[in-house]
Parts: C-alpha cells; structure tokens; sequence
C-alpha cells in the first residue's frame, strides 16, 4: 500500500498530541508502519502546531510536505487555512469551526479571515466542517474536541469501530473513557 | 507502570534512546532538559532500575556520568545541542580520560529551531574532542545504537556521542524492544589514566590518535555504515533523518551510503561507493562536514551547492534540489496571519512584564517561557543570548553606562536558569560590585521544556521531595542585602518594589514568586467577566497581550475557556468592567 498521510493541525494547548496517538496506536494494531511526528517545547506556547502521522507497508519520512497529505485533520478554523497548501488535489479536510483568534489579530496588527469554511470550499478542497467545541461540551468536556474530530475522521478510515474502541481504551485515562466514547460518537455522527 | 518485558510498539525516538538505556543496562543518568532532548531522561525514569536525576546544568550532570562511569557503572546524560557547550569543558577532556564502565552523551541538534536560540550543529564538538559519534535515524536505530554506543565505548575507551535531531527524537516509530543486560567493572585506582595534569595528559593525548585510527578502521567495516546499491546514475551519501527523506524521494532508484557513525568517517567505504557511481552527492542537514571530509578525498561531490545550511530538510526540499518534481498544492484566498507562541493566559510572568514595560526598563532577559516577555504587545526585553547571560549581561552594561543604566536596567531570568548558570553571574555583581537589579523568576518549575523539578522546587525527578534551595538566603549568602519577594499577579506591588531597587545604590534581587499556571496543583479562579454597560473599549487590558482576552464589536470578551481569573487584567481597567463570573 502506498503511504498514506494524516496531518492533525492546531493551536498549542489543543490536544493535539493525545490524538496522533490514538491515530499511532490504531494504525500499528491494524499492521501498519507507521510514523508520528510531533511539535514539543516553545511552539507549544499557544502557538500554531502540527503533528504528522503516516501509514502503509513501509513510511520513510516522518513529515508531510506541500501536495501531501490525505487528511487534515484541524482544531481550528484558521489553521485549516494555514495548512491548506499541504492538501493533496483529491485529499479531504476536517475542521472544527471554532475560531481562536492569534496574538496578531488580538492586538489589531492583522484580521481574522471572514468565511474561512466557505473559502476553502472554494479552492475545490473537500471540507466537512462541523462545530467540535459544542459537541464536546455535550459529551461532557471541552476538553473532547479531539476525540469529537477523530469521531469525525473514523468516517474516511475503513477500519472497524471496535478498532477505534480498543485504541481509545488504550490511550484515554480510564475514568474519562466513557465521555470520551460519547464525543466520538457525536463527531461520526455529526 | 514502564513495560520491562520485549514487546513490539510506536515509540517516540527520545523514549526509544530510554529504553535502549534500559536494555543496556545503564545503571546512572544524570542530565539537564532541554528541547529536544528532555523525554530521554524524563521516560528513563519511569525505570525502576536506573537511577536519574535532574542537575543543576548540563556540565554538572556530564561530571556526574563520568563519576558514574568511573565508579564502574554504565552511565548517561542528555542534552540540547546549546547545552553542550556548556559540558564542552568535561567532554573534551574526558576525550583523553576514556572511561571505566561505558559512558554515552546524548546531544540533541534542533534544525529548523523548533524551540532553540541558534542551529548550530553538533558533529562540531564530535571532531573538535575527537570521539566517536553516532546518528540514528529513527525510533529502532536510536534504540539499538544506544546499546551498540555502550560496547563500542567499553571497546575504544572513550565516552561515545549519540547525536539525535528534532525529526529524530520528536517522532515515533515502530521498535522492538529487548531483554535488559547490566555489565560491571570494578573500580580500579589508575592516576595516569584519570588524572589530567600535563605530564599525565601528554601520554593520554597519543591514545587518543591512535584511537581515531582505529575507529576508522572500525567505520569502514561497521554495520553502522551500510551502502545500499540501487540506480548508479547518482549516488547520495546521508545520515540521521536526511535518510528518510531521500529514501521517501528516490526509493531504490539511487544509490546510498547510509553513515550511522558520522565521526570518525570512513574513508575507503566512502571510495569504493563513489567508484561505483556516476554523480554523488551528500544530503546533510545544517554544515557540510561530511560533504567536506569527502571533499578531504579529493573525490568530486555535490552538496551545499545544491542544499541549503539553513532549516531542516523534507522531502520536497530534497528532490526540488536535485531534480526531481514534486507535489503542489492548493493556496488560501488571502493573507494567513501567523500564531506565535504567547504566554498562557494567567502566566505569571505576564503582570512582571508589564510592570518592566510600564517603567521603560531595558531588560536584559534569557532562556525559557519569559522570553516571550519579547513579543508584542509588551516588547519588553531587548536581549537574550544563552542560559544564565541575563545577569553576565546586565553587570557589563551597568559597568560601561554607569548610573545612566542603572536606574532603569534589570536581568530576568527563571529559577531554574538561575541554578544553571545565573548563580556564577550573581557572583559576578556581588563581587565586582555593580548597582545590578536582578529579577528571578521564580514558577517553581523548569517551565518552558514542560515542567520538570529543579533544585529550588524540593522534589526531585520522580516527583519525590528532595534538597530544595533557598533563593533568598543564597542570595543574601552572596552578599545582596537587598532582597525582595513581588507576586507578579500584584501589579501595584511589582511597580512599587520595582522602583525602589532600580532607585536603590547597592545591588539587589528581586525574586518574583507564583507557580506556572499550567502546574496541576495551582488552583484556578473562576473565568472572568466583562460588564458590557461598563467597558468603553479603551482596550487597556489589551496592553498585557493575554490570548484569553479579545475586542468584538467595540467591547472586550473574555474567553472562559481559556481565562483562569488571574485578574491581572482587572488592575488595568479604570471602568471596573472586568470582574468575577459565574463559578464555571
């Protein structure tokens, strides 16, 4: 099988780190190679951050360049944006609505874009979009919005639920499991 | 609890060179965090069996290794590519030493500057003190050269250099993990060998050629260096994470010289490969050393004139500069603004910083969180440079201004700088007397490489309670008579403390004191709210740069999900618009 490529886009903070783990440890348990590379250390700092994670019989490179990647999977609106050139021509984008304004936009030095959904649409991109922070906080946390995106992007994956499941069980702390079932439940079926 | 028994998994390659330690039987490990090299110690401690600590610098942990080492132990210690530099001093000398039982230093180069002040790249000090050096170049190799450094260390006498980069530690990929060794020496007095004074030194230092004599013998046979023969129209010799790339590019439609040890370098390996090819070319991230070395040969070559030293590589990069097309992708409509890092909301450093601006302070800052004291909005520091330079700094810029600096200049820096090399510089003022102001910031945590003990905090690695220093007295030990305790979420307070000290003729420390707010055990206050009758949107408490704060439609907004209720905002609103919410 040839490599296949997961982008998880965010801000610093986000969660994205717990989600290109579950998405790591899914891929091994369904006998893939795989590669995660991950953003630690100062960039953390509410900053825009990237995580790759790629698959198939045998992945080389650990990143994801421009042209590349199948999915992106984004936190935030913006960032879906940022990454958008890395998006391969038939390649799909998941993001959370949720707009998270940066240091730039808040001190007046630059403007969020308006319509960013709707903008990315119209480059020919696939997009599905979906209000992750509501559906979180209906499962129980805020905190959820990755889970509630992996839901989302279990859509794409041909691999079975019970999959899903075990990772979950895997990488999640026990007493936030159940919660986190329901976010991924909400994100498939969203 | 950390698996013991072999298994097979994803592993990140800094938890990888963990396990490798484990399997090696490493007994010691001494180091110092720093990105990207922190997780290697951090998960080497989940081993019950290997002792680990924290110390103060890197230099000190790299002197407690060699002890380790000396004791007839196997022993560690990691770092960042800067921090090298400052255990430079032990290394180069224990170079000449070797060792007892073995000794491996792990060195993390950052390419690309992912959370660093410079990219300098660290086979420099692999050839400058002449020992070997390994490069891995993904989870499974940093786990089996981690061991393999051991015996090759044990074979040659020599401290051996495992040289990781960000792509390298930061990724995960598959390994599999084995069975832990523990191989002991006795420790045997030998003063010609560990004693180096010059008449000892000068008999070690023909050893040490010699040595690289052999290790070269050993590079050119090793299973270290593998060629890998495929078209013959171009050959690449690569290392590290360049590998990858150009494995993801060309498959096996090139030829490679794979090099696991990049110092010493083969010779005759690196001849016969490019006998065998029609064009070579080295990819290798940041300085051409072994572009050079093969340059040394007389063979011709391509590299830097093709290749960038600058940044990390890609795969896109690799095959752009050689040729090859690549991928494109689409592009956003309109201008993209970027997302800096910022402080957290709720930091502690923020109230600080804002005080310094406030006052017109030329701050001379230096290595952690607070360094984004530098950006905007509250621009307030106008120096860094490397760990513990701050207090270096603001003595020599008093000194060569005299009063005129003095009554506005401070050094900031962080407690855990501060043990690493910020005491040394505080000597430094006590002693040559200089009207400094000194700010210790002081979260209780080494914060920026996410949070690890230091010795101020009292608890060690393990999160056990420990020796715990304390600031104020070392500092009036010192000699400062002046030493004063802010809470930066105090704003009033800072301000009046902070001019005092710059007014005061002696030296003096100000310690401003109030854990991160991203430790576990801080207790937060309930999110803040904006009073919309009241806010006039003047945007004074936009002036602090918190990413919890936000003007829509002419009045503020607070984000709850992010405001912690520091209420250091509220200090700056006239209107007292920004007040206690609800109870979240």
């Amino acid at each position: 099988m040839k490599t296949k490529n997961v982008m998880i886009v965010g801000v610093g903070g986000q969660g994205s780190l717990l989600a290109s783990k579950l998405l790591g440890h899914l891929l091994l348990s369904q006998g893939y190679d795989v590669k995660v590379s991950e953003v630690h250390g100062m960039s953390q700092r509410g900053g825009s951050v990237v995580t790759y994670v790629r698959y198939g019989d045998k992945v080389f490179s650990p990143v994801i360049d421009e042209g590349e990647a199948d999915y992106i999977v984004s936190f935030e609106a913006l960032e879906a944006a940022r990454w958008l050139p890395n998006l391969k021509k038939d390649g799909i984008i998941v993001t959370n609505t949720q707009q998270i304004d940066p240091m730039p936009v808040i001190t007046g030095a630059a403007s969020y874009p308006e319509d960013i959904i709707e903008k990315l649409k119209e480059t020919g991109a696939r997009v599905d979009a979906l209000d992750c922070l509501k559906l979180a906080e209906e499962a129980g946390s805020s905190k959820a919005v990755n889970i509630v995106l992996l839901g989302r992007l279990s859509h794409y994956f041909e691999l079975p639920e019970e999959a899903w499941m075990e990772s979950m069980a895997a990488i999640v702390p026990s007493r936030f499991l159940e919660m986190n079932k329901k976010a991924f439940q909400l994100g498939k079926d969203a | 609890m950390t698996q013991t028994t072999p298994s097979r998994e994803l592993m990140l390659g800094n938890k990888a060179v963990a396990r490798g330690l484990f399997e090696a039987g490493v007994c010691f490990i001494s180091s110092y965090p720093g990105t990207p090299s922190t997780e290697i110690t951090e998960e080497a401690a989940k081993f019950d069996d290997i002792y680990c600590e924290w110390a103060p610098n890197e230099k000190v942990a790299m002197e407690a290794a060699f002890g380790a080492c000396l004791a007839g132990k196997r022993s560690f210690c990691a770092q960042k590519h800067v921090g090298l530099n400052v255990s430079a001093d032990p290394l180069y000398t224990m170079s000449y030493t070797g060792v007892n039982a073995g000794m491996v230093i792990a060195v993390a180069d950052d390419a690309g500057m992912h959370s660093s002040q410079n990219e300098q790249d660290s086979r420099h000090h692999a050839i400058a003190a002449k020992v070997p050096m390994l490069e891995p170049s993904d989870s499974a190799e940093a786990l089996a050269f981690t061991k393999l450094a051991y015996e090759l260390s044990e074979q040659f006498d020599t401290p051996v250099l495992l040289k990781m980069c960000t792509r390298v530690a930061h990724s995960q990929s598959v390994v599999e993990t084995g069975e832990r060794v523990v191989p002991v020496k006795p420790y045997e007095k030998n003063i010609a060998k560990y004693v180096m004074m010059p008449g000892n030194a000068k008999r070690r230092h023909p050893l040490v050629e010699q040595r690289t004599k052999d290790l070269i013998a050993y590079a050119e046979e090793s299973p270290l260096n593998r060629v890998e023969m495929g078209g013959t129209e171009l050959g690449i010799i690569t290392a590290s994470t360049s590998y990858q790339y150009v494995k993801e590019v060309f498959g096996d439609s090139v030829s490679v010289l794979k090099l696991g040890m990049t110092n010493p370098l083969p010779e005759k390996l690196i001849r016969d490969f490019a006998a065998k090819v029609d064009r070579l070319v080295v990819v290798e991230e940041l300085d051409p050393i072994i572009e050079n070395h093969v340059k040394t040969l007389g063979i011709p070559v391509s590299g830097k004139d093709v290749l960038p030293m600058i940044d990390e590589f890609s795969q896109n990069l690799i095959a752009k500069a050689l040729g090859k097309e690549t991928a494109s992708g689409r592009s956003f409509s309109e201008p993209i603004p970027g997302r800096p890092p910022v402080m957290c909301a709720g930091c502690p450093h923020r109230g600080l910083f804002f005080t310094l601006k406030k006052n017109k302070c030329t701050v001379l800052g230096d290595i952690g969180c607070y360094t984004l004291g530098a950006v905007q909005p509250l621009g307030a520091m106008e120096m860094t440079l490397c760990m513990g330079a701050s207090i270096g700094a603001v003595h020599g810029f008093n000194k060569a201004m005299g009063q005129e600096a003095e009554k506005h200049t401070v050094a900031v820096l962080g407690d855990s700088t501060f043990m690493h090399s910020g005491m040394t510089g505080l000597a430094n003022v006590a002693y040559n007397q200089s009207n400094s102001t000194v700010i210790i910031l002081d979260n209780s945590i080494t914060g920026m490489t996410g949070h690890q003990q230091n010795p101020t905090t009292g608890y060690n690695i393990k999160g056990d309670p420990a020796g715990k220093i304390d600031l104020e007295a070392l500092c009036r030990a010192m000699g400062f008579e002046r030493v004063r305790v802010v809470d930066p979420y105090d704003l009033a307070q800072c301000d009046a403390v902070i001019k005092e000290e710059l007014a005061a003729e002696c030296p003096s420390v100000i310690i401003s004191r109030r854990p991160c707010a991203l430790l576990k055990y801080v207790k937060h206050n309930p999110p803040l709210a904006v009073d919309q009758d009241k806010c006039i949107g003047c945007k004074s408490c936009m002036r602090i740069g918190c990413p919890a704060i936000s003007i829509k439609n002419g009045k503020a907004v607070i984000d709850n999900t992010l405001c912690v209720g520091c209420n250091v905002c509220s200090q700056l609103c006239r209107f007292g618009a920004l007040g206690a919410g609800k109870e979240a």
